[in-house]
């Protein structure tokens, strides 16, 4: 990356935390940002995984669900403050994925996705009947609680900025990770796994906690959303929320640090838009981006953005 | 008479449901293989096939009154059609670039044909009628065995021995074996391999609708019906190994059976055992049961 293409990206980002530092105040609401932030920061963990990995987990959704329940009843049932109730949630997506993980790097590529995917699956079907998930209608009357004891997180305003906060840490911890020399390992696995193996790389030990990494910050999402919205349900462990996630980060372009945050974003914004007015058309409207994405957009967003940047510097 | 105090009636009975589960799983994993193998793409659309199959043959008897056994015929040709339109336009320009694209195509496609469906259908369940010359049942003395169950067992697993015989042993199966190997090659020789791209991806499609029909009569069709299927049959996939044909079959029947017998000792797991035993697998043999190790 040269210099003036890193300033510019700065610049972008700039002005996207100006925009989402004033957003309440300029009619958009904030309970819709806050699940939109939630959900940027679990597309976030995700590309982590798929864009500097090369790891397509296709069961995503079962780290992000799980941590929802978790910190859900922890706040609720056992009257756990917010804060520990977000660690707690991130350590169980965590441990979790440190499981899942351990089974799921031994297959490479397509089997690497099947795998993750069957075991998301099993995750589900353990909420589905565990007693304290609520079955089919969910984990309900979540409260917010107040940050620390001291700050009270009932006012939206208050706890988006909160959220916000928490989003943009994971946005700077994510740069930092990348370009760390553990994150240019993982990219050197990425673009070229046996090499990597034949310079001494010890590849699964980088991929497991790649993985561990990516399933805390997906948990952190999921625990973030339940304070947010005050439930926790059965969609939140569903494979459709894995596909999602997949189709946020490439719609937005894999690979790159705002690509899965402009994803997220879009697709969330989408689905609010079109929910009151399309019905059960909002599945096919998804499906068809995927599709398209895949045929003619595989940069996404951000990625042609950039691509249409270095052209012109070219000429 | 009674199985570790379970009355063996019941015990059996879970066992056959067990064994009807299986060929399914069996003939969906078979077309999984056959496409994976030849193409190199994991089919996400896989379960939308079988679920489109299942419509097609109740629609044929709602909407034209065409029975069981037409529908039979009909769903494959129709269902493979939908194979071929779509390897030709949509997975073609994906050969050249990483197969997790076209995981994600197909995944996509799976979407759009239940957002379709459940907008034309609802998300309720259909009822098929088992055919006339199915219904009833036999008693064999240890217990009294539903026909249909008994024809979908026999059925699938003719089907599958079919594929198994036509790829394994056939010389058209040793040109699709070789063009797994060789594409250029056997281009090379004057086949055209692009045409036999597109019939394998047909044949899957039209396996998956086969699969489909069979269940109509014992299950809930409904748009959901595929994608709720494909994940454990991906499951099996894993625990199988995609690398042998026969070795998919044995891979969903046993499956199946193990599914129905955890039903009897311990319902709360039987959704969860195949994962857990795929989890087993992965540690002790990553290649698969039936999988080469690279």
């Amino acid at each position: 990356m040269t210099f003036s293409n890193a300033n510019s990206a700065r610049w972008a980002w700039g002005a996207g935390l100006v925009f989402l530092l004033v957003a309440p105040f300029i009619g958009v609401y904030p309970v819709f940002l806050m699940t939109a932030l939630c959900f940027a920061i679990f597309a976030c963990a995700f590309n982590l995984l798929l864009g500097y990995t090369g790891l397509l987990s296709f069961g995503h959704a079962a780290f992000m669900g799980s941590a929802a329940y978790a910190t859900g009843w922890l706040v609720r049932s056992a009257g756990w403050s917010p804060e520990l109730g977000l660690l707690a949630g991130m350590l169980l997506a965590g441990a979790l994925g440190l499981v899942v993980g351990l089974i799921a790097i031994r297959r490479q590529g397509i089997y690497f996705a099947m795998v993750t995917l069957a075991m998301a699956q099993m995750i589900y079907f353990v909420c589905l009947q565990v007693p304290f998930t609520g079955g089919e209608d969910g984990l309900q009357g979540v409260p917010r609680g107040s940050l620390f004891g001291l700050l009270p997180l009932a006012s939206d305003l208050t706890l988006y900025y909160v959220v916000l906060a928490i989003f943009v840490a994971v946005f700077a911890a994510i740069i930092r990770i990348v370009h760390s020399p553990y994150g240019q390992v993982l990219k050197a696995i990425r673009e070229n796994e046996p090499r990597a193996i034949s310079l001494g790389y010890d590849v699964d030990r980088y991929k497991l906690l790649a993985f561990v990494l990516s399933t805390a910050i997906a948990g952190l999402a999921g625990a973030l959303k339940t304070l947010v919205l005050g439930f926790a349900t059965l969609s939140d462990v569903h494979w459709s929320l894995s596909g999602e996630v997949v189709l946020m980060t490439l719609l937005g372009g894999m690979g790159t640090f705002a690509g899965p945050v402009i994803g997220a974003m879009t697709i969330i914004g989408l689905q609010n838009f079109l929910a009151d007015r399309v019905g059960s058309w909002v599945t096919v409207i998804i499906g068809a981006i995927f599709v398209v994405c895949v045929l003619a957009f595989r940069r996404g967003i951000v990625g042609e953005l950039l691509a249409w940047q270095q052209r012109r510097r070219q000429r | 008479m009674e199985i570790f105090g379970i009355p063996l009636q019941a015990f059996l009975g879970q066992l056959m449901l067990g064994l009807v589960n299986g060929s399914f799983y069996a003939m969906l994993s078979l077309g999984l293989a056959v496409i994976f193998g030849l193409l190199g793409i994991v089919n996400f659309a896989h379960g939308a096939l079988y679920m489109i199959g299942a419509y097609v043959a109740w629609l044929s008897l709602e909407k034209f009154g065409l029975n069981y056994w037409a529908a039979l015929l009909l769903a494959p040709l129709v269902v493979g059609a939908m194979g071929a339109a779509i390897e030709r336009t949509l997975l073609k320009p994906l050969y050249r670039v990483d197969p997790i694209y076209s995981l994600l195509l197909t995944f996509g496609l799976a979407l759009i044909a239940e957002g379709v469906f459940r907008d034309q259908f609802g998300v309720s369940g259909q009822q098929y009628p088992v055919p006339e010359l199915l219904q009833g049942a036999t008693n064999l003395g240890f217990m009294v065995l539903p026909n249909y169950r008994a024809w979908v067992v026999f059925a699938s697993l003719g089907v599958c021995l079919a594929t198994w015989f036509v790829i394994e042993k056939t010389r058209l199966g040793a040109t699709l074996r070789a063009g797994t190997e060789n594409p250029a090659l056997v281009q090379a020789f004057g086949i055209n391999v692009p045409l036999m791209v597109t019939l394998t991806y047909a044949g899957g499609a039209a396996l998956a609708a086969i699969a489909g029909v069979l269940a109509a009569p014992v299950i809930q069709i409904t748009p959901l019906m595929g994608s709720n299927l494909i994940i454990v049959v991906f499951a099996v996939v894993v625990i199988g190994g995609m690398g042998s044909i026969l070795g998919s079959i044995l891979t969903g029947v046993m499956l199946g059976l193990v599914e129905g017998l955890t039903k009897v000792f311990y319902p709360e797991a039987s959704n969860i055992v195949v994962f857990v035993i795929m989890a087993i697998v992965l540690m002790v043999r990553p290649a698969g049961l039936f999988g080469k190790e690279k």
